[in-house]
């Protein structure tokens, strides 16, 4: 049985523990907000521009740089994930996701370079000695100019043929409860599958410069677009997996804290019936 | 006056969505303006001035890379960032400005391609920013 004071001990320990994940609740979800407003303000942007690309591709798309598509020799892969820790497994399946492709590409003899953004994808694969590049402590506030320093980087090593595909691996902000890991391909850019008929054919565009121009200066921006479109969902589930985690700490630290209650009363107890049984003994003898 | 509808989408949030009499915008192949009923048109932007004009009443905007989409009496333009004039920070911008010179000629000085075309778009944002403010502020 345990002394009275470790038990007491040890429930502050723990009652002190659970006010910090409390808080830690609680900053999650007031960043959480904002991440998502971040979201939803970035949404209407990211659609619009989509439209236009399709739009654009059926009229242009041959001879950009960006959409080339060639044998692969070696890819690259862009790990997104966030700064901190404390997040649950929200970051450990993002780098398993990524791990289990650089596995797949290397068991088909491809060469894989890695460039990670945020620390947790850094130290994942600092001793892999993969990682070309890496953008850390910039997660907690990034603007879209350095989501374009890392689309301008891979796609300057694509266009001088270092590498020859381009993937990003993220996680997706599903639902406050469920942030999925996936990879999607960045480069070569494909075009999209053509629209339906009638559809595009009804808008005959001017365009200004020509096509092939525009192009030229959107398909970067569209590269800039999905790099931040992903760094952007990752700060959202960082958050909202935060707020899981720490919920559920809080929970298990409730669930102890009663527990050790419950030890420490029986100890009490025990105590008084011993000091109980000392005093009535005491008083037999005495009468004897 | 006939109108056309006119946004400005940034990866921020939407900054214009109303009716406007005409807009006036920076395109990459030099200034153009649509009025209501354009032709489906797309253009790309580069930094500088977009004006809008409504019941005779301008509004400046600064705005940087991106392009412009009209179609069916609706004027899109999606743009990196999009400051109306009272929102800029003159002060910042100069000296945003003369940051942005000394990176170009230190880039100049070097040789140094990439650095020189940083340079040379911080400072067309710098001067496009000084520009929208002192024109609204007339």
């Amino acid at each position: 049985m345990p002394g009275l004071k470790d038990v007491k001990n040890k429930i502050e320990g723990v009652s002190k523990t659970s006010q910090i994940t409390k808080a830690m609740n609680m900053v999650a979800s007031a960043k959480l907000r904002g991440a998502q407003e971040r979201m939803e303000n970035f949404r209407p942007y990211a659609e619009k521009f989509d439209e236009a690309i399709k739009d654009l591709s059926t009229g242009a798309g041959d001879n950009q740089p960006l959409m080339e598509v060639r044998d692969v020799e070696s890819v690259e892969l862009i790990v997104v994930t966030s700064d901190r820790g404390l997040c649950g497994s929200f970051n450990a399946n993002i780098v398993a996701k990524a791990q289990k492709l650089i596995d797949q590409f290397e068991a088909e003899g491809k060469k894989v370079s890695v460039v990670t953004v945020g620390n947790k994808a850094t130290q994942a694969f600092r001793r892999s000695g993969k990682i070309r590049e890496s953008y850390t402590d910039l997660m907690g506030s990034f603007q879209m100019y350095n989501a374009r320093e890392i689309s301008q980087n891979v796609s300057n090593q694509f266009c001088s043929y270092q590498t020859d595909e381009v993937r990003i691996v993220y996680a997706r902000f599903v639902s406050l409860a469920k942030q999925q890991a996936i990879a999607t391909t960045l480069l070569p850019i494909k075009p999209s599958e053509q629209e339906k008929a009638g559809d595009s054919a009804a808008v005959d565009y001017i365009y200004e410069p020509s096509p092939d121009l525009i192009m030229e200066s959107l398909l970067p921006l569209h590269l800039n677009v999905q790099v931040y479109h992903a760094m952007i969902e990752v700060a959202a589930g960082e958050h909202a997996a935060r707020m899981t985690a720490m919920d559920n700490a809080t929970k298990a630290c409730g669930d102890i804290i009663k527990d050790l209650t419950q030890l420490y009363n029986k100890a009490r107890q025990a105590a008084i019936t011993g000091d109980l049984m000392d005093i009535v003994g005491g008083a037999e003898a005495l009468k004897g | 006056m006939a109108q056309i509808h006119l946004e400005v989408v940034t990866p921020n949030g939407a900054v214009v969505d109303e009716d406007v009499d005409i807009v006036t915008a920076p395109g990459v192949d030099g200034e153009f303006s649509v009025l209501a009923n354009h032709a489906p048109f797309l253009s790309a932007i580069k930094t500088g001035t977009l004006i809008l004009k409504k019941d005779k009443q301008k509004k400046f905007l600064m705005v940087s890379g991106g392009f412009a989409e009209v179609s069916k009496n609706k004027a899109t333009f999606l743009v990196e960032t999009a400051e109306f004039g009272h929102d800029i920070d003159v002060d910042r911008a100069l000296s945003a400005k003369e940051r942005a010179e000394r990176r170009l000629a230190k880039a100049r000085a070097q040789a140094d391609d990439i650095e020189r075309t940083r340079a040379e778009a911080a400072l067309q944002r710098a001067v496009a920013r000084i520009t929208v403010a002192q024109r609204s502020n007339l």
